[in-house]
């Protein structure tokens, strides 16, 4: 289903049955750009989730699953497979063997160890400890109370088995850039910050700080016949005025568009063909904080809904770069439910509703909201007649996006717009809902309701994949019925592809994360 | 000459303490954190466990003053701190982006002083003519002309148009990657010093012993080159020394558009994702490449003006 969903979703000339087709072409150099700022962070993959990083890390780097876009799932990477025992707690993995580090040593069940023990040094505070933790004993090396992880287990150099604390699919866990395996000999010097080794297709060149990263190609990489390209080099280009300029002049193959680029683009019959789009797992909304009484009826909630005209917001102001929500799951989820409909854009409705939760005359709330063109301030500012329609009156409180997600991980607020991860894993994505996840992880909006805390845990306990599904999509659907957010919309990241790049992989999770060994460039590239 | 720089010197060090201070403050009260920057493009909230700890292990819990000492007594001892962001050295991180800023503000200055100096003493000689107006309306131009936008400009015309440069990046750092934004940065100083001088060398003109020396029957050159130019000189050159320092922010815009590896962009990421250490650190290279620059200046004013005594 995810499949067609990206087919659908995602068009572009140069994605074209007949560009798949051709042979590709090795050598030559891809030219990406890393659109969102004005450096990396870290060359230390363990240190940084932000999507800027993971950009040039699917080029050095690899984990023990990857994403799959054409699937729209994890499959298995440095894992050729896994076998479940101890009541799917206990995975047993057959990892590669002839996966080797940028420095020539082949990487063993030990190099999976040492980097998830690292992952979990508490001392170091990585971010992806929130994924290891899932293995049991990780959370004891965490808090310095044991040594190494006691559910990771060598059973010899290309066999780990890995002892889960609660009933999870592992793929969901182990796929991006922060559970990277690094190499145990070299991590640890001080060196390999400045020069990181990895597992991915691209060896590292050099970083510029602030201007680019070259890798080039890995001539032991574990797939035959890849990495395609010779180089690969990711130019750190914020500026979206600056990325349209060079893309117009051919010094960049890929250029992340904005919703008035999106237009422009579309317009320009040179560009239009350019254009690759697909639906990302990232789900737009205003939240409600219920401690903030009139946002505690479920009556209020669903007005503010009918309330704002959303298609027009979408049509007008986000250009059309973005699909409107039917509840939290986005388009891409395997578990989005194509049957639900949207709220109508009914104000008579929404003072109905009022009404009858006893706000006739309307109320005044705080709405907390960065500058973000798509879902920040501008829509905010869209939608204040729209409420003022009801008799709702907004006040508008700006705060940079940085503060903006610390405001809502406190809870300092009484509503928020944000745009917020909604996926891969549907189990995970709903959980941001579940009673005990605290708003300081993602359940910013402290939703708390006894039927959908049992549908999540019934989800949880069950062995039986199909029934799963049916738990949780009912799951979604009452999440939508109680309206604990304005159901805006789901991302629809559009990037502008040269057309002698190929093989472009729809990835709903980040667009600009590419598995980098699959690109191609054919002759006409400009690029030596 | 010594005494003198030694007293210069000196009193830096009350201003430099006082950015430190004012920086630090600054930093410590506004809201957001190298954490909830982490969960700025909303692909899943930091763990809240991972953010306690990074909390303890940045020491950002600690009380205010007991962070500035610390941070006092590292700087005494020329050390800038760990960057939160990426968990490297300052002082290695600024290091890198040293040499690329200074490259542009060398280029721009450069920049700014052919042009804007001459315009300036053009318009100047023939006060009311063609030549004064159209460098006054370039001077006017530049001055008003946004950055980002004149950027722009130049990234349409010479790259895209033209062909002539490319549009953006560092490339082998060489003359091609750095002329569009050396000229970018260059133009709004450009305009100021041949403002500057236009008027610098105007109030000279009409100054006694301009008139003196022209009713000894010194030649026009004569009295341009000794009198004019050479009194005008220390005024354009506070100019410059001040535009020289003044560089050193705007640069930051000019950075991010061409993806320039200076330290004005490492700034702006570095406050966008409140990576304290590395904000301060940036800011306290700009203060001292600022002071520095002025002493410079202050030297030189005596070599151009010997009546300029250190005392």
């Amino acid at each position: 289903m995810l499949k067609k969903i990206a087919i659908v979703a995602g068009l572009g000339l140069l994605l074209s049955a007949a560009a798949e087709a051709q042979t590709p072409r090795k050598g030559g150099t891809i030219r990406m750009t890393a659109p969102y700022g004005s450096s990396f962070s870290s060359m230390d993959i363990h240190t940084t989730q932000r999507a800027q990083d993971e950009i040039y890390a699917k080029g050095l780097h690899r984990s023990l699953y990857i994403w799959d876009s054409a699937e729209g799932k994890p499959v298995p990477e440095l894992a050729k497979d896994a076998t479940v025992s101890g009541g799917g707690l206990v995975y047993t993995f057959r990892l590669r063997d002839d996966a080797y580090f940028h420095n020539g040593r082949k990487m063993t069940a030990d190099d999976v160890i040492f980097s998830f023990n690292r992952i979990m040094d508490g001392s170091k505070a990585y971010p992806g400890a929130r994924f290891v933790r899932v293995i049991k004993g990780a959370a004891e090396v965490e808090k310095g109370q044991a040594k190494e992880i006691s559910g990771l287990k060598k059973i010899d150099d290309f066999t780990l088995e890995m002892t889960l604390t609660e009933k999870v699919d592992p793929a969901f866990y182990f796929w991006n850039a922060l559970t990277s395996i690094y190499p145990a000999d070299e991590a640890v010097k001080e060196s390999f910050i400045q020069k990181p080794i990895g597992l991915g297709p691209f060896k590292f060149v050099e970083h510029v700080p602030g201007s680019r990263i070259v890798l080039e190609r890995w001539e032991k990489f574990y797939k035959p016949g890849k990495p395609y390209a010779d180089r690969l080099i990711i130019s750190v280009m914020g500026e979206a005025a600056a990325r349209d300029v060079a893309f117009r002049n051919k010094e960049i193959d890929t250029s992340v568009l904005g919703p008035a680029q999106y237009v422009a683009y579309q317009a320009d019959p040179n560009l239009k063909g350019t254009i690759a789009e697909v639906a990302e797992v990232f789900t737009r909304h205003m939240g409600m904080n219920p401690s903030f009484k009139p946002f505690a009826d479920k009556r209020v909630r669903q007005a503010i809904n009918y309330a704002i005209d959303t298609d027009l917001i979408i049509n007008k102001l986000v250009k059309g770069k973005a699909y409107r929500a039917t509840s939290w799951l986005p388009l891409t989820s395997p578990l989005y439910d194509k049957t639900m409909k949207p709220y109508a854009y009914d104000p008579a409705k929404a003072k109905q509703l009022l009404s009858e939760a006893g706000y006739p005359n309307g109320f005044e709330f705080e709405w907390t909201t960065s500058s973000n063109e798509s879902w920040g301030l501008p829509i905010v500012e869209a939608i204040i007649p729209m409420l003022a329609k009801v008799g709702i009156t907004v006040k508008v409180k700006q705060v940079e996006t940085a503060v903006l997600a610390e405001v809502i991980r406190k809870g300092e607020f009484q509503a928020y717009v944000y745009s917020m991860a909604s996926g891969p894993d549907p189990a995970a994505a709903l959980k941001c809902f579940y009673s005990k996840t605290p708003p300081s992880a993602c359940n910013y909006t402290n939703f708390n309701n006894a039927d959908f805390d049992k549908l999540i845990d019934d989800a949880g306990q069950t062995d039986d994949g199909a029934k799963r599904d049916q738990l949780l999509k009912k799951a979604n659907a009452l999440l939508y019925d109680e309206a604990p957010v304005w159901f805006f919309n789901y991302n629809k990241a559009v990037m502008a592809v040269q057309p002698w790049l190929k093989g472009i992989q729809l990835n709903a999770t980040e667009l600009t994360h590419q598995n980098v060994e699959d690109l191609w460039v054919d002759e006409t590239s400009p690029a030596k | 000459m010594l005494a003198f720089l030694i007293r210069r010197l000196l009193q830096a060090v009350p201003t430099v303490l006082a950015v430190v201070l004012v920086v630090f403050v600054l930093f410590s009260v506004v809201p957001g954190s190298i954490m909830s920057s982490m969960d700025g493009d909303g692909r899943g909230a930091t763990d809240a466990q991972v953010m306690e700890r990074m909390r303890k292990q940045l020491g950002l819990d600690d009380p205010i003053y007991v962070r500035f000492g610390a941070y006092i007594s590292k700087l005494a001892m020329g050390d800038l701190g760990t960057s939160f962001r990426t968990r490297e050295p300052v002082t290695s991180m600024l290091a890198k982006r040293m040499w690329p800023t200074l490259q542009l503000i060398f280029a721009a200055m450069t920049f700014a002083i052919l042009i804007g100096v001459p315009l300036g003493f053009i318009a100047a000689l023939r006060p009311g003519s063609l030549a004064d107006t159209l460098s006054m309306v370039v001077a006017v131009s530049g001055l008003s002309m946004a950055k980002f936008w004149l950027g722009l400009l130049l990234m349409y015309l010479f790259a895209l148009k033209l062909g002539w440069l490319p549009s953006f990046g560092y490339g082998d750092g060489g003359l091609k990657y750095l002329l569009l934004p050396a000229v970018t940065l260059g133009v709004s100083p450009m305009a100021l010093l041949a403002r500057t001088t236009r008027a610098a060398v105007l109030e000279i003109m009409t100054a006694d012993f301009v008139r003196t020396a022209r009713s000894k029957g010194m030649s026009e050159t004569r009295v341009v080159k000794w009198h004019v130019m050479r009194n005008a000189l220390v005024i354009i050159l506070t100019a410059i020394g001040l535009q020289f320092g003044a560089l050193m922010g705007q640069a930051v815009v000019v950075e991010k558009l061409f993806s320039w590896p200076g330290i004005g962009s490492l700034l702006v990421d570095s406050v966008l994702q409140r990576d304290i250490p590395t904000v301060q650190g940036s800011i306290f290279v700009v203060v001292l490449f600022f002071l520095a620059i002025n002493m410079a200046i202050d030297l030189l004013y005596g070599v151009i003006d010997p009546r300029i005594r250190y005392s």
